[in-house]
């Protein structure tokens, strides 16, 4: 490796820490964006002119249609995307690195031959071939997996699909991996085997995603975003670059610790995530038929009248009818009229993590009103008013009431505290976790049917002509 | 002219690679155990379009040259590598600086 070369990676490297650390701080998370955006330039630069001179085996019009190409599309796709699409784009960005590092892989193996495995050295041959076989099973996972969770995330396919066994047939396909990693070791001009590895891996990613329900999204994107890191980093093994082992080493370390932090706010251990299906056969708990009236725009707009202080809920149905716009309006309207408003953010609320941040902030609403679960959580039992906008799970009383049930022991925002509890929702269907939700019930519970937006633009119209 | 320059993969090389490796997975544990809720969206988008770093290995793919093997399908997988990979870094960084923006334009 030429010495500019190696001390460019280096300079990356320091930029990609130094970015991710300003990332994690809001003062400083525009200038590491930068920072990191500037280290990959630095990268691919070092990269061109260090192989520039040779013509390699597609030539450098194509690397340059390559690179352009997929300029102009990140380019569009980053341009065009809504706030309420950033997960999806999330997932399949990371889809795409996945699948980057295994193609990578798989285009080193077919340019190799017994000579150039020669030519590596025992050692060499060894650990090239390996890494192959690892950045093909995590890039092909990545990719599968992350096509699966943006298909569920848009709606594309709905529910939860599993079957009995689901857990055996993953096992299986992920011994099938290994094996097949193994295998190419010993015999890497058959690539029967090799096609096998890829086939394997992808369907271990659409099989490891699909039985996932949609609220668990937020641990699977991170999770996702970890194995995406880890596929560069053994891409890095492939071609001997140090830039992708750290950098990618950096990625995967970090998405472990936000898919922690993601398991941590649901209160279920990661192995539950992956393993367990939520939220499809439970439902009907008590067999008790409760009956709930739904009022009207125009009586919950009363309840505004002479409040002092209201705190809105956000949840992920805000998300799907595009609410956030017309809730920052409702949020100024009571404002102007000496109301505290306040924003309770649950940390797993949405499909992403920080989901309802991005959106809030899309519709401008002051930083400063948005809080965390662990600095609102006392303050409900003086609220006036509190406003529940497409949540469910997050503000169900059963994490409370039923320690062993699917909630149970899970951080719920608690609104049934507040003097009165309004909500905006599409119907009474249970959440994700199957749990009925007793909140829906309660004297003190005013529920607004319909699509959230709608609703809340009714409601507005009501308390602007209090 | 067919230059082919790999050097011997040394066990002291392997082992300087898997110690950057190591320190640099504890590294990205230290840097983001601390991050407020706020910023968890931009981080994983940031995050992930820095693991589109592996658009240098599909660089070095696409200009290695072959004395055999399949050396127009590695061609084909090469570029799509490169295409994929520049999407994940120029679309990961442009989605995060966009997010980051709206956060950025109330505090000022």
């Amino acid at each position: 490796m030429e010495w500019f070369q190696a001390l460019g990676y280096l300079l990356s490297a320091v930029l990609f820490i130094v970015g991710l650390k300003y990332l994690g701080s809001p003062r400083t998370a525009v200038r590491g964006n930068q920072l990191g955006a500037l280290g990959m330039l630095i990268a691919v630069v070092v990269t061109v002119a260090a192989e520039w001179g040779g013509e390699g085996i597609i030539g450098w019009s194509l690397i340059g249609i390559g690179l352009g190409s997929g300029a102009l599309i990140g380019f569009v796709m980053a341009k065009k995307v809504e706030m309420t699409g950033m997960p999806e784009m999330v997932a399949l960005f990371n889809g795409f690195g996945g699948a980057a590092s295994a193609l990578v892989a798989l285009s080193e193996l077919l340019g190799s031959t017994p000579d150039s495995l020669g030519d590596r050295g025992a050692l060499g041959a060894t650990v090239f071939l390996g890494a192959i076989g690892a950045s093909s099973l995590i890039g092909w996972v990545t990719l599968t997996g992350s096509v699966g969770a943006m298909l569920k995330l848009n709606g594309t396919l709905r529910g939860t699909f599993s079957f009995p066994g689901v857990n055996l047939v993953k096992g299986a396909l992920l011994a099938a991996g290994l094996y097949l990693s193994y295998s190419l070791i010993c015999d890497p001009t058959n690539m029967t085997m090799t096609y096998g590895l890829v086939g394997a891996s992808c369907l271990l990613g659409v099989l490891f995603v699909l039985p996932i329900g949609g609220a668990d999204m937020p641990v699977v994107i991170s999770f996702l975003n970890s194995l995406s890191g880890l596929a560069a980093a053994a891409a890095g093994f492939v071609v001997g670059n140090d830039a992708l082992i750290i950098s990618g080493a950096l990625v995967g370390a970090a998405g472990l610790i936000l898919t922690g932090i993601m398991c941590k706010a649901m209160n279920r251990p990661f192995v539950d995530v992956m393993f367990k299906t939520y939220g499809v056969a439970a439902g009907g708990d008590t067999g008790e038929k409760r009956t709930v009236r739904g009022y009207e725009a125009e009586e919950a707009a009363l309840t505004f009248d002479g409040v002092r202080s209201v705190i809105v809920i956000p949840g992920y149905g805000m998300a799907v009818s595009q609410a956030q716009h017309v809730v920052r309006e409702l949020g100024e309207e009571l404002e102007s009229r000496g109301v505290d408003v306040k924003y309770a953010i649950h940390p797993v609320a949405g499909r992403m993590p920080g989901h309802m941040n991005v959106l809030l902030a899309e519709a401008n609403v002051p930083y400063d009103q948005l809080y965390e679960l662990d600095a609102i959580n006392s303050q409900f039992s003086d609220c006036d008013v509190c406003l529940v906008v497409g949540a469910n799970d997050t503000v169900n009383p059963a994490a409370h009431t039923d320690p062993t049930g699917p909630l149970g022991g899970m951080p719920v925002l608690d609104a049934e505290k507040a003097r009165t509890v309004i909500i905006v929702k599409r119907s009474l269907s249970p959440g994700y976790a199957g749990v009925d939700n007793d909140l829906f019930y309660r004297q003190s519970t005013m529920m607004l049917f319909g699509d959230g937006k709608a609703k809340l633009a009714e409601l507005l119209a009501e308390v602007k002509a209090l | 002219m067919i230059v082919i320059c790999l050097t011997q993969l040394t066990t002291s090389a392997l082992v300087a690679s898997i110690t950057v490796l190591v320190l640099a997975i504890f590294l990205g544990f230290e840097l983001i155990s601390k991050v407020p809720p706020t910023l968890h969206t931009p981080l994983m988008s940031g995050a992930n379009a820095i693991s589109g770093i592996t658009i240098v290995a599909a660089l070095m793919a696409s200009n290695t040259q072959l004395s055999g093997g399949n050396k127009t399908l590695a061609g084909i997988l090469a570029c799509v590598a490169l295409a994929l990979a520049t999407i994940n870094c120029v679309g990961g960084f442009m989605v995060t600086g966009r997010m980051l923006e709206m956060f950025k334009r109330k505090e000022g």
